[in-house]
């Protein structure tokens, strides 16, 4: 009886999870191994990884998957890095805690659009102004750089500081609050122990703030592997052009952009970033396994 | 290490909204814990006992006075620099680190000259891991632990540094009550091993009495009274310490002295020479009752508790203070359980008078307290 009712206060999120997760799932799955998918009429060749090797042997992709890359291993450090001195220093001021808190965390309510057109705008070198970085770069004697539509160092470089930029605010709430939720009680017994405030922070406020830590580096990761709406933000919709494609993009590209009408190659792409992102939060796991007293 | 408090007094800002200004916690301050003694700081919540044993350790600053380890002042010491080890009352160990982890801690933070090798490190925490008790325990964490293997670590944790001093806050309040009367002697057993002076902070009488060399009472940030356990009970400076000591605890009437005699709700019940005609608190203790068949104090009975060792008599008298008065008799001696009164006779020296207005205690010739301060 009790069996019966739980399973039918579970019915509506199971459907829902259904019908839009797991359904969709399978789906681009089996998607991902139809050969010669007609879209208009729903018709295919045969079954196989043909796909996945037009999607492997695809330039666009490999660049994609290269920008992703190069993206997910220098904002998630970066970020957390920033974030985790950020709140340090938060946490241990009295004074105006609360105005630094609410400055800090403003991006995050703010539109990533709006804030991708102001990088824009703070980089971009055009013909009539060389933009507001370029002049501060020019104080120290630096060339002008054009950072949206230079070099590809350079518009990695707005890419990666946009997006630590984005995800950080996020970041330091967490870890303020994990910070703040330390019982004092173990600072004051390193205090009466002599302990330094290196050896407090490294061997006691961070061992404490380290579920949360592990947290924030897992989603840090999810997250940058499936950055698109940033890319776009400061270099335009077609960014294969730019290449500054991500994955989701390239996904994108492939349904809907200018060469789109390949639903079986986006599906490809797909399971191949879900296959990745898997296999980097189990590593990410595994690793931070060895907390057990937690 | 004898320590010495001179005219300490902490003075906390005022963080309400309404009220500005300043909170006093403790105030002038000024008493000496002998070398190798355990003593025990009593007083009822928020009465600043934690900020003294802070002030003590270090942790907080005195707004004015001083601290004396032996003739050293460490008022301006950092916790590190005084030699001192405490026990917090949540123990606050370290969850993230092993049993000997966590005693090696204060050791390694250790520098220079009196860093110990790492081998000495080892073998000191397992000696003081020896003292507690807990050597079967050194791999586990805090959180695999019952509450008082986790008290025995937090004192090997203390002691490790050999400290001149240990601090206790609340040493016994998270344990449960069978657990608690065990803590106590061990507290007690591993001070006396270690000759260490010892100060440790509690709200329960009965645990201060009980391991206690000496006993401090305080109330409102100020010293009531300090002395051997038994000699506060015997000789209460006020009403406050009176009632705080003891259980079950003192009977409270109201009375009056006239012309040498103490009047209970107008009856002579004693005499007592050199007081004065005035209205005055009577303090008796459970065990200054006598029954009596021709006894001065006339009580109605309401009901005999049998203890076994004890014979607990609940009965109520016109002039109590606290509702029920509650004698303890020797089981030997015969009670009639079925009738309506019950007579008592008064030990004297079981008998305190305090003053109606400053409830300071009223000396009476010939018993006790022959000056109250």
């Amino acid at each position: 009886m009790n069996q019966k009712k739980a399973w039918l206060y579970l019915l509506p999120s199971l459907v829902l999870l259904g019908a839009f997760l797991v359904y969709p799932l399978i789906d681009v799955f089996i998607y991902s191994l139809e050969e010669g998918f007609n879209f208009a009429s729903q018709t295919y060749f045969g079954v196989g990884t043909y796909n996945y090797q037009y999607v492997l042997h695809d330039p666009y992709f490999l660049q994609a998957l290269k920008n992703t890359f190069i993206l997910v291993i220098i904002t998630v450090p970066v970020s957390t890095g920033l974030a985790l001195v950020i709140s340090t220093g938060l946490s241990s001021i009295r004074p105006l805690r609360q105005l630094y808190q609410t400055v800090y965390f403003l991006p995050y309510v703010t539109n990533t659009l709006a804030v991708g057109l102001v990088f824009m705008v703070l980089f971009q070198k055009t013909e009539y102004t060389d933009g507001l970085v370029n002049l501060v770069l020019a104080w120290f004697g630096q060339g002008p750089v054009d950072f949206i539509n230079g070099p590809y160092w350079a518009k990695m470089f707005v890419l990666c500081f946009y997006t630590v930029w984005v995800v950080m605010p996020f970041k330091i709430l967490v870890l303020t609050s994990a910070l703040a939720s330390v019982n004092p009680d173990y600072y004051k017994a390193a205090r009466v122990d002599g302990t330094s405030r290196l050896r407090t922070f490294t061997r006691i406020t961070l061992p404490m703030i380290a579920p949360m830590l592990v947290y924030l580096v897992i989603t840090g990761f999810i997250g940058a592997f499936k950055a698109y709406s940033d890319a776009v933000a400061l270099f335009g919709t077609d960014l294969n052009a730019a290449g500054m494609n991500t994955i989701v993009g390239y996904v994108y590209d492939m349904l809907y952009g200018s060469s789109g009408g390949y639903p079986s190659y986006a599906s490809a792409a797909a399971i191949l970033l879900f296959v990745i992102v898997l296999t980097i939060t189990c590593i990410n796991l595994l690793v931070s396994r060895r907390q057990h007293w937690t | 290490m004898k320590i010495r408090l001179e005219n300490l007094t902490k003075r906390f800002p005022n963080r309400g909204k309404k009220a500005r200004g300043e909170m006093t916690a403790v105030e002038n301050l000024t008493f000496e814990i002998p070398d190798g003694t355990l003593v025990g700081l009593l007083g009822p919540s928020g009465c600043g006992k934690t900020t003294t044993l802070n002030m003590i350790c270090g942790l907080e600053k005195p707004t004015s006075g001083q601290i004396f380890f032996g003739e050293e002042d460490v008022t301006a010491l950092p916790p590190e620099l005084r030699g001192v080890g405490m026990v917090f009352q949540n123990y606050a160990l370290y969850p993230h680190l092993t049993v000997l982890q966590n005693i090696l801690f204060p050791l390694e933070n250790l520098k220079g000259e009196a860093r110990p090798s790492r081998e000495e490190m080892r073998r000191r925490a397992l000696e003081t891991a020896a003292l507690v008790q807990i050597e079967e325990l050194l791999d586990r964490r805090p959180k695999e632990l019952s509450g008082g293997q986790q008290q025995r670590v937090a004192i090997a944790r203390a002691l490790v540094k050999m400290p001149r001093v240990l601090l206790l806050d609340e040493p016994l309040s998270n344990l449960d009550a069978r657990l608690r009367l065990q803590t106590r002697e061990e507290i007690c057993k591993i001070q006396k091993k270690t000759g260490i002076t010892t100060l440790f902070v509690t709200h329960d009488q009965e645990e201060a009495m009980s391991i206690s060399d000496r006993i401090v009472v305080m109330k409102g940030g100020v010293l009531m009274q300090e002395g051997a356990p038994q000699q506060v009970y015997d000789d209460p400076a006020s009403l406050f310490v009176s009632k705080f000591l003891g259980t079950p605890p003192i009977n409270v009437f109201t009375g009056e002295v006239r012309q040498g005699k103490l009047l209970l709700d107008d009856q002579p019940v004693l005499d007592t020479p050199g007081v004065s005609d005035r209205a005055v608190w009577v303090g008796v203790r459970p065990e200054g009752f006598l029954p009596q068949a021709d006894g001065p104090v006339q009580c109605a009975l309401t009901r005999v508790e049998v203890l076994g060792r004890d014979v607990s008599i609940v009965c109520t008298h016109p002039a109590s203070q606290n509702g029920a008065v509650r004698a303890i008799i020797r089981s030997e001696q015969e009670v009639d359980a079925s009738a309506a009164q019950v007579r008592f006779a008064l030990r004297p020296d079981k008998v305190f008078l305090f003053d109606r207005d400053s409830e300071v205690r009223i000396p009476v010739a010939g018993t006790g307290r022959e000056a109250g301060q």
